[in-house]
C-alpha cells in the first residue's frame, strides 16, 4: 500500500480521520502493486496515448531515478491520456455519485495542463493502486475530501504532463523550452510554430516524467473559479449516461437475493420448486450474508427473478436474534444516557446547581435510510484466476479485497472497475463491503453450480431500504446552565447510539471507546466547558454513515441549544453567536456574516406568520451558515426560503458547490419531514419504499440562495458541509413561531 | 409472446406479458435509458410515455401496451421530436443533473407535461412544481428543474 507521506500533517484532518490515518499506515495492503500501472495502456480503449513514462520504461531509458522515484499517485500516466486528436482523457481517483468531482478533478488537471476544455472527457478509476487518496492511502470517496485531498495532486499531475509536452515540442522544433509556452491544447513556438497535444503525446510520453513542477499563480487560473457545466450532462439529460445498474455483459444473469426479515437470520426451510418452473429462472441458490443467509434466484433479467423470488416459501430461524424494538430501544437509551459513559470531554459541572438558568433537553435521533435512486448493485464476472467488478463503489480498494477474500484470489487477481453511481450518501463506501461480498457470493455459488457467466445482483427497492447499514437511532441528553447574559457556565451531555466504527477496519478511530464520527460537532467553536459521556450499544441492526455523518445529529443539538440559550437571555441569535465566536473562529463569523447579509435578516420584513432562523456549523473543514424564513401552515412547519453563506476556501467550481449546498440542504431538510425514520419491530424494519420512507419532492423545495465567501486558501470539503446547519435554522424558527424548541428528527408539533 | 411498440419500432418479446415494460425496455431491448427506482410508482425514475401520456413503465405491463405506442428517453432527446429537445436543451443549459439517475424519468414527466399544455399556455411555477411532483430527485437538482421546465416552455412557446 501507498504510504500516506510523512509530512502529512494530520492535526489537518478531521478528528475523527486521524486515527484511520495512523491505523491505514500499519495495516496490511489492499491496493495493487506498482507494476499494475503497465496495464493502463491498454485499458479503455481510447486509442491514443497514455502520456507519461512508466517506472520501468524510464528506468530501460536510463531516466528512472527521477521517474521512479515519483509515487504512484503522481504519475501522470495513471490519471491523463491524450488522443491523437487532442482529445485528453482525465481518470478521477474517486466515485462520482453526484458530486461533480468527475468534472472537477480535470478542471484541475486541465488547469495546469493548459488543456482545451472542449476536448476534455473523463472517467472513472479502480482499484488500481493509483487512485488512492493521496493523503490516507486508501481508496476512498467520502469525508467530503475529494477536491481537499486532490487539489495539489491534481495540479501537479497536469502542470508534470505539460512539462513533458513542452520538453517534446523543443526536441522537435530543437529549441529552448524557455521559448515555449502552452495555451488551450497545444505548444506555441518561436516564428508562430504550433503544434498540438495530439502531436506531441507520443514523443511526450518516451520523456521522463519530471519530479519538480512549478504550479500556476492562482490569479493566472482560467478554469479553477469559474463556472463550468458538467462533462456529464448531456449524456446524463438524454438516457446515454450508464450507471452500475446498466452493465450488460455477454450471457449476464440478474440475481435477487431473498433476504432475512431480521438481521442475521437462517434459513429452517427452503422450498423452491415453484421458484425453479418460473420461466427464465436458472438457479436457486442459498448465499451466505455477512450475518445470516438468503436465498439467490438467478434469472435473464430482473423480472423472471423477482417472479422467482416471490415464488420462494422460505421459513427463517430467528432464535437467539436479538429484535430490536424502536420502543424498547428510546428507553433502552434513556435508561443508558443516565449512566455514566466514557468521556469525550471533561469539565467542572458544580455551576449547574447555581447557574441563573438551566436548560434541561433531551434529543431523539432515528435510523435513517440513504436511499439513493439507484438500489445497490454490483456484476461479477469470474474468470479462471482472476475476478471483475464493476460497482459504484465509494471504497473500490477495500471492496476489492473483501471480493478477492471471498473469492479465493489475491487482491491483485480482483479489478474493480469503479461505476457512475446514482447517488449513495454514505451507503457504497462501507468497510463490510456488503453488497460487493453478496455479488460475490452468489457468482461464487453459481460458479459452483455450473454458472459461469457474469451475474448483475441487483437490490428492489424494498432490499435497499430495509437492507440495514442507516444512519444510527441517537439520544441526546444535555443539562445547560448560563447566566443572564447567556455566559454558557457548565453543560452536562450525554449521547448514546451505535458506534459506526467499531468492529470495522475502521475500529482505530475508537478513542477511549468514543466513536469521533457521533460526537464530531458537539461543543466547538463554542466556548463551553462541557462534560460529554458517550454509550455505543451494540445493537442487532448494522449502521453508517450518512451524509454529513455525526453533524447530521450534533449541529442540531448544538445549535438549537445556542438558540435557546439566546431567546431565554432575550439576545439576537445571531449577535448571540457572534459574542461566543469573541473574535476568534473567522471563517464561522465571515460565513454566517455573509448569510445575514444576503438574507436580509433584521432588515427585510418578513411576510406574516414567518420567522427568521439561523444557524452555523463546521463539518469537514467547512463552514456553513443557514438563515431561514419558515412558517406554520395547517399544523405542519414550513420552509420557505434558505440564504446560505459557505467557507469551503477557494471554489473550484461555483456551479458544483451551489448544487452541493442546495441539495445538502434538501437532505437536511429530509430529515425534517414526517415519514423520515426507520423504525423497527420485533427485529423487522417497518418502512419499504418511498410511500413510508419519505423523501423530499419538488414541492417541498424552499428557495436557496447559495453564498461563497472569496478566499484563495487551498479548498476544503463541499459534499457534506451543507446539510447540517439547515434543520437547527429551520428548528429555530419554528421555535420563534411556536415558544416551543423541537428537539425531535423529524419534527413533532405537539 | 408479446409485441411492443418502441420508439417508432415494433419488437417481438419473448416475455410474459405481465412483464412491467420496465424491464422489457432495459433487459429484453437494451434500452438502459430508463432508470429502474422503485417498482412501485413512487418515484418516476421509469418514466415513459405511452400513447403521448407519462406512465410509470414500472408497474405498467406490457399486455397494456397493446396497440399503443411507447417512447423512451432515447428518442424523445435524440428524435426529431421538438419540445423533448427543448427539454433537453433546458437541461444542458442549467445543468440540472447531480448523480443523473433520476433525470430521465424527469425530462420524460417535463416533455409529456409541456406537451399536455395548450398551445401558447405558459406554466406557472405552482404548474410546474404539480406536473414534477411524481418525480424524486435525492441529490435536490429541483431548483435546477424547475428553471430548466420553466425555460423549455418558453423555448417552444
Amino acid at each position: 500500500m501507498f504510504i500516506a507521506s510523512p509530512t502529512t500533517l494530520t492535526h489537518e484532518m478531521p478528528r475523527a480521520l486521524q486515527h484511520m490515518l495512523a491505523r491505514e499506515q500499519a495495516d496490511t495492503p489492499t491496493a495493487l502493486p506498482r507494476r499494475s500501472f503497465l496495464k493502463l495502456a491498454g485499458i479503455g480503449g481510447l486509442g491514443g496515448f497514455a502520456l507519461g513514462a512508466f517506472p520501468q520504461t524510464a528506468t530501460a531509458q536510463g531516466a528512472g531515478a527521477a521517474a521512479s522515484a515519483l509515487k504512484p499517485t503522481e504519475q501522470p500516466s495513471a490519471f491523463v491520456q491524450i488522443a491523437p486528436s487532442g482529445e485528453v482523457t482525465v481518470t478521477i481517483n474517486r466515485l462520482d455519485f453526484g458530486q461533480g468531482v468527475q468534472t472537477a478533478l480535470p478542471m484541475i488537471l486541465a488547469e495546469e495542463l493548459d488543456a482545451n476544455w472542449a476536448q476534455v472527457r473523463s472517467r472513472h478509476g479502480s482499484n488500481d493502486g493509483a487512485y488512492v487518496d493521496p493523503r490516507f492511502g486508501m481508496h476512498l470517496t467520502g469525508g467530503s475530501n475529494s477536491i481537499k485531498h486532490s487539489f495539489t495532486q491534481y495540479r501537479e499531475l497536469g502542470a508534470r504532463a505539460r512539462a513533458m509536452l513542452l520538453s517534446a515540442a523543443a526536441a522537435r522544433w530543437n529549441v529552448d523550452v524557455a521559448q515555449l509556452r502552452t495555451e488551450a491544447g497545444q505548444v506555441l513556438g518561436p516564428n508562430s510554430r504550433k503544434a498540438s497535444y495530439g502531436e506531441l503525446a507520443e514523443a511526450a510520453m518516451a520523456l521522463p516524467v519530471p519530479e519538480k513542477v512549478v504550479l500556476k499563480d492562482p490569479q493566472h487560473f482560467r478554469l479553477i473559479g469559474h463556472a463550468t457545466p458538467r462533462l456529464d450532462g448531456r449524456a446524463k439529460s438524454s438516457g446515454r449516461q450508464d450507471f452500475g445498474i446498466d452493465v450488460r455483459l455477454p450471457g449476464q444473469l440478474t440475481a435477487l437475493v431473498a433476504r432475512p426479515p431480521v438481521f442475521g437470520a437462517r434459513l429452517a426451510a427452503v422450498n423452491d420448486s415453484a421458484a425453479r418452473a418460473i420461466a427464465g429462472v436458472k438457479a436457486v441458490l442459498r448465499v451466505p450474508l455477512g450475518k445470516g443467509e438468503g436465498v439467490a434466484v438467478l434469472a435473464e433479467g430482473y423480472w423472471p427473478a423477482k417472479l422467482g423470488r416471490d415464488a420462494l416459501q422460505l421459513q427463517w430461524a430467528t432464535d437467539g436474534l436479538e429484535k430490536v424494538d424502536t420502543d424498547r430501544q428510546l428507553a433502552q437509551y434513556r435508561e443508558l444516557a443516565s449512566q455514566p459513559g466514557a468521556l469525550a470531554f471533561d469539565a467542572d459541572m458544580a455551576p449547574l446547581a447555581t447557574a441563573a438558568h438551566r436548560i434541561d433537553a433531551e434529543f431523539v435521533f432515528p435510523y435513517l435510510a440513504h436511499a439513493a435512486m439507484e438500489p445497490l448493485n454490483c456484476t461479477v464476472r469470474l474468470g479462471p484466476d482472476r475476478a471483475d467488478l464493476w460497482v459504484g463503489s465509494q471504497f473500490p480498494g477495500s471492496d476489492g479485497a473483501a471480493a478477492a477474500s471471498v473469492l479465493g484470489l489475491k487482491p491483485e487477481q480482483v479489478k474493480v472497475n469503479v461505476q457512475m453511481a446514482g447517488g449513495g450518501f454514505g451507503r457504497r463506501g462501507n468497510p463490510a463491503s456488503d453488497f460487493v461480498i453478496l455479488a460475490c457470493e452468489v457468482a461464487k455459488a453459481a460458479r459452483a453450480v455450473g454458472l459461469a457467466v457474469p451475474i448483475n445482483t441487483q437490490w428492489s427497492r424494498e432490499d435497499d431500504m430495509q437492507g440495514g447499514y442507516y444512519r444510527p437511532m441517537h439520544l441526546h441528553r444535555a443539562r445547560v446552565g448560563f447566566d443572564e447574559r447567556g455566559n454558557l457556565l457548565a453543560w452536562d451531555h450525554a449521547l448514546v447510539g451505535q458506534s459506526i466504527v467499531s468492529g470495522t477496519f475502521f475500529e482505530g478511530m475508537l478513542k477511549n471507546g468514543v466513536d469521533g464520527t457521533a460526537t464530531e460537532g458537539l461543543r466547538d467553536p463554542y466556548p463551553v466547558p462541557m462534560r460529554l459521556s458517550v454509550h455505543h450499544p451494540k445493537l442487532n441492526v448494522p449502521v453508517l454513515w450518512w451524509r454529513s455523518v455525526g453533524s447530521t445529529h450534533t449541529a442540531f443539538v448544538m445549535e438549537t441549544l445556542i438558540d435557546e440559550v439566546a431567546r431565554t437571555t432575550r439576545q439576537d441569535p445571531v449577535a448571540y453567536r457572534m459574542r461566543l465566536f469573541d473574535g476568534k473562529h473567522p471563517r464561522h463569523r465571515t460565513a454566517l456574516q455573509l448569510a445575514v447579509e444576503k438574507s436580509g435578516y433584521g432588515k427585510k420584513k418578513l411576510a406574516a406568520g414567518r420567522a427568521w432562523g439561523v444557524a452555523v456549523h463546521e463539518s469537514f473543514e467547512t463552514v456553513v451558515a443557514c438563515v431561514v424564513e419558515a412558517s406554520v401552515q395547517n399544523g405542519q412547519p414550513v420552509l420557505h426560503r434558505v440564504t446560505a453563506g459557505v467557507h469551503c476556501n477557494l471554489v473550484v467550481n461555483p456551479l458544483t458547490v451551489e448544487a452541493q449546498v442546495q441539495g445538502a440542504v434538501l437532505m437536511g431538510l429530509s430529515m425534517c419531514l414526517p415519514g423520515a425514520a426507520i423504525t423497527l419491530k420485533d427485529g423487522v424494519v417497518q418502512q419499504s419504499n418511498f410511500g413510508d420512507f419519505v423523501v423530499p419532492r419538488i414541492t417541498d423545495m424552499p428557495q436557496i440562495a447559495v453564498h461563497t465567501v472569496p478566499s484563495a486558501d487551498p479548498p476544503t470539503g463541499m459534499g457534506e458541509p451543507g446539510l447540517p446547519p439547515l434543520a437547527p435554522a429551520f428548528a429555530n424558527a419554528i421555535a420563534r413561531l411556536t415558544g416551543k424548541p423541537l428537539r425531535e428528527l423529524p419534527f413533532k408539533l405537539a | 409472446m408479446s409485441t411492443l411498440h418502441v420508439n417508432g419500432r415494433e419488437h417481438t418479446l419473448t416475455a410474459d406479458p405481465g412483464t412491467p415494460i420496465l424491464w422489457a425496455l432495459r433487459d429484453s431491448l437494451g434500452l438502459t435509458g430508463t432508470k429502474f427506482g422503485c417498482g412501485a410508482a413512487l418515484c418516476g425514475a421509469c418514466t415513459v410515455h405511452m400513447d403521448g401520456q407519462a406512465i410509470r413503465s414500472c408497474v405498467t405491463p406490457i399486455s397494456a401496451a397493446a396497440g399503443k405506442r411507447v417512447v423512451t428517453i432515447e428518442a424523445v432527446t435524440s428524435s426529431n421530436d421538438r419540445v423533448g429537445a427543448a427539454v433537453h436543451a433546458a437541461w444542458v443549459k442549467h445543468d440540472v443533473a447531480q448523480c443523473g439517475y433520476c433525470q430521465s424519468g424527469q425530462i420524460m414527466s417535463a416533455t409529456a407535461f409541456l406537451k399536455s399544455l395548450p398551445k401558447g399556455k405558459q406554466p406557472s411555477a405552482a404548474d410546474i412544481d404539480a406536473a414534477m411532483a411524481g418525480n424524486i430527485c435525492r441529490c435536490g437538482t429541483y431548483a435546477r428543474i424547475r428553471a430548466a421546465v420553466a425555460e423549455a416552455a418558453r423555448a417552444i412557446a
